[in-house]
């Protein structure tokens, strides 16, 4: 675990022959213990979820007439015992962690899109785009994040899909700035200049020359949003917006769990523990990628 | 660090705010549906008593029409009334503000309490096995979702242990100091908590930077000791950078601040703006969104101008 702690420049330790780009990432990264759990971790999670439901005996909505009223206890049919209304908790945390990982997911890659596109326009255009995207971005930073979309989910009713647009809509800032600073950096290198001379056109030389410079604080902050997106869409869930009941997802469940908490509290840590144990894997792969990808010389 | 660039600092923020207020009126009245519909499913209440609401709220006026004659007066000092209650949106406000200070204050003061000394000895024992730790459990911090926390301590300190009230602001026909203090201790922890974790990381990572720097190396061969050169030479460098990033971190404590009082049930502003959302009471939602957003723009201004104040050598021309 000594790994988090390493300091700029002891990431370099390496020496020659020289070895490919994405050599010396995988390299660096497997020596980044806690990434390395957190990608196993995250690898496990996503098999259990997208191949649990097919093995599991019950529907997510599926209910057990004779235990209503109140939450089951655990035992060897139900892991995690029932909820009140007479679902198999297990099954219920499974389909959650599908929806709450999807939604995650497919927020950060919206986010990641958004922010690339955004910061790439700013940086590489500067002038008035420049002024108008960067405002528009300080604008987005300077709303209360959380209240902001609890204010759009409110009010839009959205069904996931637009959620998801919801939540990547708010959470690309970070990478639009991180991008154009990239972007404003690299397009005065000469690599850029000579693709210029050769006559690529803008998109051309955005696409094809800087931004594949620019993929490994990209990545980083793809994976970050991914842990953002997750906890948003689990405490909007959790407040009674976003995913809506009876579709499970960690922070609805959460939800649901609590009026039950000193008769069957582990309703409630169950889902806690997966959003947890999930963001943190994200967090500690995001992490790892930093070290691997932008070494500090 | 000169008072123009003070005046600056604030001048940039009106535009900024002013972009702010336009995206959250459209957002809010564009939205389908709105805040007279409750009625429209009341046959106590008459189509014509709607249209006169509809009226006299304005609601009937364009949207530009509308957010002008908002921006009026918000500029006079008024933010309207509120459709639930019909009292000014202003005091409505500054009735829930109290309790939301009292939890943000404690769990901010707190924070920086033990974040500081975290963050100081993490960078001190740097590779040590208690920076790694502490590293981890940082990382633990940012990575726990506020809700479940205030859920977990719920279960321990109220239904197993029974120490304190679950959730609520007073007990009824209670009041005292220590009564309302025993409410207050565990929504404050719960806040303070996420805001400990990454805090602990900017103070590291600052101390990190100077205990690198020539000028400690100078105060060691001194003769001076750790201690002395971590309060005398270090702290005040290493807080420089560490002030912005807690300043940007203002956004996530409203967040954390609105989950805390849900789950907690402690009447203040966030509650206040869940409340509204049921309702649809724009006014409010509108006022409470503008002053979490000033917040937002002040915190800013305040680390650029304190950044410059701890930092002689920034100039701002």
């Amino acid at each position: 675990m000594a790994d988090l702690t390493r300091e700029a420049g002891e990431t370099l330790a390496t020496t020659a022959p020289p070895q490919s780009y994405w050599r010396r990432v995988r390299k660096r990264f497997m020596r980044h213990k806690p990434a390395v759990f957190g990608l196993c971790f995250l690898v496990l999670m996503a098999i259990v979820v997208v191949f649990g439901p097919f093995v599991l005996p019950y529907g997510f909505d599926q209910q057990d007439y004779d235990l209503i009223g109140l939450p089951g206890p655990m035992n060897a049919e139900h892991w995690l015992g029932t909820d009140q209304l007479g679902r198999d908790a297990t099954t219920r945390l499974i389909y959650g962690g599908r929806v709450s990982l999807a939604v995650g997911l497919a927020g950060a890659l919206v986010a990641t899109f958004l922010g690339t596109l955004i910061g790439a326009l700013a940086g590489f255009y500067r002038g008035w785009v420049d002024t108008i995207l960067m405002r528009f971005t300080d604008i987005m930073l300077s709303i209360p994040p959380l209240p902001l979309v609890l204010l759009l989910s409110s009010l839009f009713r959205p069904s996931p899909p637009l959620l998801v647009g919801i939540i990547g809509g708010l959470i690309w800032m970070g990478t639009a700035r991180l991008v154009r600073s990239q972007f404003l950096a690299l397009r005065e290198r000469e690599f850029v200049e000579a693709a210029r001379a050769l006559g690529a056109s803008g998109p051309r030389l955005i696409v094809r020359h800087i931004l594949p410079n620019a993929i490994g604080p990209i990545t980083v902050a793809a994976t970050l949003a991914v842990g953002s997106a997750i906890m948003t869409e689990s405490a909007l869930s959790f407040l009674g917006f976003g995913i809506l009941p009876p579709t499970p997802s960690w922070g609805n469940l959460l939800n649901a769990a609590s009026p039950w908490l000193s008769t069957a509290p582990w309703l409630a840590i169950a889902p806690g523990l997966c959003i947890l144990l999930t963001v943190l894997s994200v967090n500690f792969l995001g992490d790892g990628l930093r070290d691997a990808m932008e070494p500090r010389e | 660090m000169s008072l123009s660039y003070l005046l600056r600092r604030l001048g940039g923020a009106i535009p900024l705010l002013l972009g702010i207020s336009v995206i959250l009126f459209a957002i809010i009245h564009l939205a389908p549906g709105g805040p007279l519909d409750m009625y429209l499913e009341n046959p106590s209440v008459s189509p014509e008593a709607i249209e006169q609401m509809r009226t006299a709220y304005g609601l009937d006026q364009p949207v530009p029409v509308q957010y002008f004659l908002w921006l009026k007066s918000m500029l006079a000092g008024d933010w309207g009334y509120s459709i639930r209650t019909g009292k000014p949106v202003l005091s409505e406000i500054l009735n829930r503000l109290g309790p939301t200070l009292q939890l943000s204050g404690l769990a901010l003061g707190f924070a920086f309490i033990v974040a500081m000394p975290l963050g100081v000895i993490s960078a001190t024992r740097r590779g040590s096995k208690l920076d790694t730790g502490l590293t981890l459990f940082s990382f633990a911090g940012i990575s726990t979702p506020v809700f479940w926390m205030a859920l977990l301590f719920q279960l321990l300190f109220s239904v197993q242990l029974g120490w304190l009230p679950s959730a609520g602001y007073q007990s009824v026909g209670d009041g005292s100091l220590v009564d309302r203090l025993r409410h207050l201790v565990m929504p404050a922890t719960v806040l303070s908590f996420a805001i400990i974790a990454s805090w602990s990381r900017y103070i590291r990572s600052g101390m990190v930077d100077v205990l690198n720097q020539d000028y400690i190396r100078t105060a060691y061969a001194k003769g001076r000791t750790e201690i002395g050169v971590v309060v005398l030479h270090a702290l005040r460098n290493a807080m420089i950078p560490a002030v912005t990033v807690i300043a940007v971190d203002f956004a996530t404590i409203i967040s954390g601040a609105v989950i805390t009082e849900t789950v907690f049930a402690w009447p203040g502003i966030g509650r206040l703006f869940m409340e509204a959302m049921d309702g649809r009471d724009y006014p409010i939602l509108m006022g409470l969104m503008m002053l979490g957003s000033f917040g937002i723009v002040l915190a800013n201004v305040i680390a650029d101008v304190t950044y410059a104040a701890l930092d002689p050598r920034i100039r701002y021309g």
